[in-house]
């Protein structure tokens, strides 16, 4: 039945775009294609009706279309065939794949432009904004679902290892001596015991957490251009010294049985709140996991520095997702229009804060996190503010904004496979950075090579 | 493989043969031809800008030892799946032909894995086998085994095979049984009778008779572990660690789909789809002649 | 036969069901666990029978970010069919054509479809979006089953069935004055009923899992299979009700064991048949 009437709507706007009567008469049906599965395609549904009550010009409709590299290759098939959604959520590494893609997406600055709409880039966390903006500041996609990195610590085994759980290790040393700690009077008594095997630390997302986001902390380079955002002739610089001095970290760690590596992405988050592991690195959107499955007291900390590279940790940038308007042939002013009121809704700060309440990731908006506070959400939540205060630890500079370059998602497999090998004892942490930085450079030359044409 | 005795008339079966054809060159020339364009040229994912590159894809490809070793692991792969589940069906079918109590009940009981998807089937085995959440991986664990194969190639290999020829066990049970069950029993008694027992009889009259299917398994199984168990590599190890369980399927998927890198994923396509021709063109000979004779 | 080769084909066989069976009772007795049992890494091998209301649960009312499971079934089943039947259809058609005829350009027709025989529709997937896209077929009824139904598999499986039929009855017939047409429905169809049982089995379950071409042919949720439904329920970057998960994929795999287990004598039959 609201099929239908969303169909006749279709049909009418293609029919007239241009009579503004027609307009009026029907609502114009726009489509968001998404990722959001589980509790969070809750989320999207509860988004989605709430839009389409708050006016009556336009009628949402929201679908899932798999994992991210899913939901991007079926809206690129569409595209190609003219077919694209309206609006489409890509995760934060498609970002310069989409920023490459021209004609097929209308930043949000152009459509803000056009239709008059009111999205102030302003208005966003800058570490937020900074990884989905130009050089310049101009917004190319609507921040939505943002996340940083953080470090769950298990504060019952910090007790039991005789360590201060209201003060976290802040530096490398100091996790390097904790996780020591940890496994000493914490992780051996157990599994002596016969207990399941424990272990002091363990990362999720490691090539984002420790590299990525590594090299914002400590305001290094990850590639140069400026990690990327001033061309794509950019190459990767993660070979320095500091980043080899970080792997090693890790392999000394796994070497003396601190450090157990889980996996891929989050495949390692169930080691933290299954108290396998007692520093459990991941992303902030993993709380309603812990907090559902903790069977212990737990806290959390932004990253820790290495004192050695840097006296002043900067902020962490974001993961996640962002929203992006696409074009599709016969697309008429008034379904951008639709799509600006859609991105205009978003950006209201009751939404982004019930959106990030209901869903664990971070507020992208000051007045949103404004709301979340006054309302007492952190006060009832503790450690629910640790990834914005991570988000604002410093001023944005060059490298904590984000990164821009083409094939991403590529790039952290290359150096997945390295590092396994390197903690496999097949490398050293230098061959395995060096080979990174070779093959991935080999993978952005050839990037750049296709969108040049 | 010539019929002796036909209808006469060529209008009837090219009607009857149309929608096949039809569907044929819409479904599978058309793509295929695009995806051959494709692998000549160098594009963006947004197929925006398009250069033809010759066989540049190709030459790429060959050269690059990554390339090499995913084919070398897609050929263990296959052979180890091949061999396990052609193996346990055999065993399993050699058990169950013969009259024995609950045999219905059996068959019913070996039979029902072919019907799980593969992706499920993965998730079935991480519950089990996952050193930190799976019942089995935990187990051993703790019993002192250094069971990891987030870090560990070989076990990782070894895990997707276990889980891909689990499902395809079913299908080469059936196919043995059947095929146990169409050897005639005067071979068999007459073989009984000669005194030929066991192994031996197994060898000498059975093997021979079931030769035909088993070639006709292999060939099916090779081509399931080849192509249809992305679901399953995806599920549990996403090629990894390093690149220890990147067959060749899942690469194509991994660059194409992943990386978006079109040209290249199209031409590893054409290549795949140079040796799924041979493959077929390996049975379609041998069957001919088989059902020929 | 000897009670000791007995006793050794119950083991091999009862140890055989078993390691077939366990990842299935593990994912019931999930299903009857609290949602984050599995997270947790607490399973059990024992089911909560006070908890096996999950299932109605989930039937009626689906779980995150999905409908009714019931619904999704109905769509998996209406696929699974479609493209069973629709695939044994033009494959009969193709077969009898190609082995009780010979026409011009048989041999050619005869190699356009077996080259097709094993390609996957992974490999070819963004292409056919593009001929899809052309013919108006995204997200549609159609668009979900027609490209899979466009494979070889059955037509050479059929092939050679029809080769095996004596050439005696196709004389008896002429003889008797029936038609081509006439002689399929009342001799070929009927002889091969077991493989007809067979091959309905073997792509009901092709159909039926089907994963990475419903997700990009399909854009409405109406359409939704119950194998994107499971993946749809498992969440990122967020707590999965896993109890909900595991009794949609037990309830996921009712219909095609049915189908296996229901069909399985005829299935054997037909291969028994098809292997002389």
């Amino acid at each position: 039945m609201k099929r239908r009437a969303l169909l006749a709507g279709a049909a009418a706007v293609s029919a007239a775009p241009l009579l503004p009567s027609a307009r009026a008469a029907a609502p114009v049906a726009i489509t968001w294609w998404h990722s959001m599965s589980g509790a969070l395609a809750d989320q999207i549904a509860r988004i989605t009706r709430q839009f389409n009550a708050s006016q009556s010009e336009v009628v949402l409709t929201s679908i899932f279309k798999g994992s991210y590299p899913d939901t991007l290759n079926a809206a690129i098939a569409a595209w190609r065939a003219g077919k694209a959604p309206n609006v489409v959520q890509v995760f934060d590494v498609g970002t310069g794949s989409m920023l490459a893609a021209g004609p097929a997406v209308k930043p949000v600055w152009q459509l803000a432009q056009e239709t008059g709409a009111a999205i102030t880039p302003a208005s966003y966390i800058p570490s937020v904004r900074g990884y989905y903006s130009l050089p310049d500041g101009r917004l190319a996609s609507m921040p939505f679902n943002s996340s940083t990195a953080v470090m769950w610590y298990n504060v019952d085994a910090f007790t039991a290892a005789g360590l201060d759980p209201a003060h976290p290790p802040q530096t490398w040393p100091e996790v390097m001596a904790a996780a020591a700690a940890l496994k000493a009077r914490w992780a051996d008594p157990l599994n002596k015991r016969g207990g399941p095997t424990r272990y002091a630390v363990t990362t999720s997302w490691l090539t984002w957490i420790q590299f990525e986001e590594f090299s914002a902390v400590h305001d290094i380079a990850f590639a140069s251009l400026n990690d990327g955002f001033d061309g794509l002739g950019a190459v990767l610089e993660i070979n320095s010294p500091a980043h080899v001095a970080q792997l090693q970290r890790f392999l000394d760690m796994a070497k003396a049985g601190t450090f157990h590596y889980g996996g891929r992405d989050s495949a390692p988050d169930p080691m933290f709140y299954s108290g396998v592991a007692a520093i459990g690195f991941g992303s902030s959107a993993g709380r309603g996991d812990i907090v559902r499955n903790a069977k212990f007291r737990w806290a959390a900390a932004m990253l820790p520095y290495d004192p050695a590279v840097t006296k002043r940790p900067h902020n962490t940038f974001i993961g996640g997702a962002s929203l992006w308007a696409m074009t599709a042939p016969h697309r008429a002013a008034a379904d951008y229009q639709a799509v600006a009121r859609f991105f205009e809704f978003l950006a209201r700060p009751d939404q982004d804060a019930m959106f990030s309440q209901a869903s664990g990731y971070v507020p992208v908006t000051f007045a949103g996190y404004a709301l979340s506070k006054q309302e007492g959400y952190y006060a009832k939540n503790p450690g629910a503010d640790v990834a914005s205060q991570s988000l604002t630890r410093s001023p944005v500079t060059n490298y904590t904004r984000g990164l821009r370059l083409g094939r991403l998602p590529e790039i952290r497999n290359i150096l997945y496979e390295e590092v396994e090998q390197a903690l496999a004892g097949h490398k050293s942490a230098q061959q395995a950075l060096g080979q990174t930085v070779a093959r991935g450079n080999a993978v952005l030359r050839a990037f750049q090579r296709s969108v040049a044409g | 493989m010539e019929r002796r005795t036909i209808f006469p008339g060529w209008r009837l079966p090219l009607l009857l043969v149309a929608p096949q054809l039809l569907l044929t060159l819409v479904f599978f020339y058309w793509p295929a031809a695009e995806g051959l364009w494709q692998s000549l040229t160098r594009t963006d994912a947004f197929g925006i800008h398009t250069r033809f590159v010759g066989l540049a894809n190709f030459a790429a490809l060959f050269a690059d030892p990554r390339y090499r070793s995913s084919v070398a692991i897609t050929l263990v792969f296959c052979a180890a799946v091949t061999a396990l589940s052609l193996g346990s069906g055999l065993v399993l079918a050699l058990a169950a032909d013969r009259e024995l109590r609950g045999r219905d009940l059996y068959r019913v009981l070996l039979i029902w894995p072919y019907a799980v998807a593969p992706a499920i089937a993965a998730v079935l085995w991480l519950l089990l086998l996952n050193p930190q959440i799976g019942t089995i991986g935990r187990w051993l664990v703790a019993l002192g085994v250094h069971w990891d194969y987030a870090l560990n190639g070989t076990q990782a290999l070894l895990l997707v095979i276990v889980a891909s020829a689990w499902k395809q066990v079913s299908y080469n049970f059936l196919f043995v049984l059947a095929g146990l069950q169409s050897i005639p029993r005067a071979v068999i008694e007459a073989a009984r009778m000669d005194g030929a027992k066991g192994f031996h009889r197994f060898r000498t009259i059975q093997l021979p008779l079931l030769a035909p299917t088993l070639f006709f398994l292999v060939i099916v199984d090779l081509v399931y572990a080849a192509f249809d168990t992305f679901g399953v590599i995806q599920a549990m190890t996403q090629g990894g660690p390093g690149r220890a369980t990147e067959t060749l399927v899942f690469k194509v998927y991994q660059d194409g789909v992943v990386n978006l890198d079109l040209g290249s994923s199209a031409a590893q396509s054409v290549v795949l789809m140079g040796g799924v021709i041979l493959l077929t063109a390996l049975q379609f000979r041998f069957l001919g002649r088989r059902v020929a004779s | 036969m000897s009670g000791c080769r007995d006793w050794l084909a119950h083991l091999v066989l009862g140890l055989g069901a078993a390691l077939f069976l366990l990842p299935i009772w593990l994912a019931f007795c999930a299903a009857t666990l609290d949602p984050a049992a599995i997270d947790r890494g607490e399973l059990s091998l024992v089911p909560r029978l006070d908890h096996l209301g999950v299932f109605l649960e989930v039937l009626r009312h689906g779980g995150p970010g999905v409908g009714p499971v019931w619904r999704m079934l109905a769509v998996s089943a209406a696929m699974a069919l479609a493209i069973a039947l629709g695939k044994i259809a033009i494959s009969i058609l193709s077969a009898y054509a190609v082995v009780f005829f010979r026409f011009p350009f048989r041999r050619t027709a005869f190699w356009i479809i077996f080259v097709t025989l094993m390609l996957p529709v992974e490999v070819r997937i963004i292409p056919t979006y593009a001929v899809m896209a052309d013919l108006h077929f995204i997200d549609t009824f159609q668009g979900l089953t027609v490209p899979l139904i466009a494979s070889a598999t059955a037509t050479l499986l059929f092939r050679q069935t029809f080769v095996a039929i004596p050439d005696e009855l196709l004389e008896a017939a002429r003889m008797d004055g029936a038609g081509p047409l006439r002689f399929l429905w009342d001799v070929v169809l009927p002889v091969s009923a077991a493989n007809l049982a067979a091959l309905f089995v073997i792509l009901f379950v092709y159909g039926w899992n089907q994963y990475l071409w419903p997700l990009l042919a399909a854009t409405s949720p109406r359409l939704d299979t119950v194998v994107i439904g499971i993946v749809k329920m498992i969440g990122i970057d967020t707590s999965t009700e896993w109890n909900k998960v595991m009794a949609t994929a037990v309830l996921a795999l009712v219909p095609p064991v049915l189908v296996v287990v229901g069909l399985q004598r005829w299935f054997v039959k037909g291969l028994t048949e098809g292997e002389k």
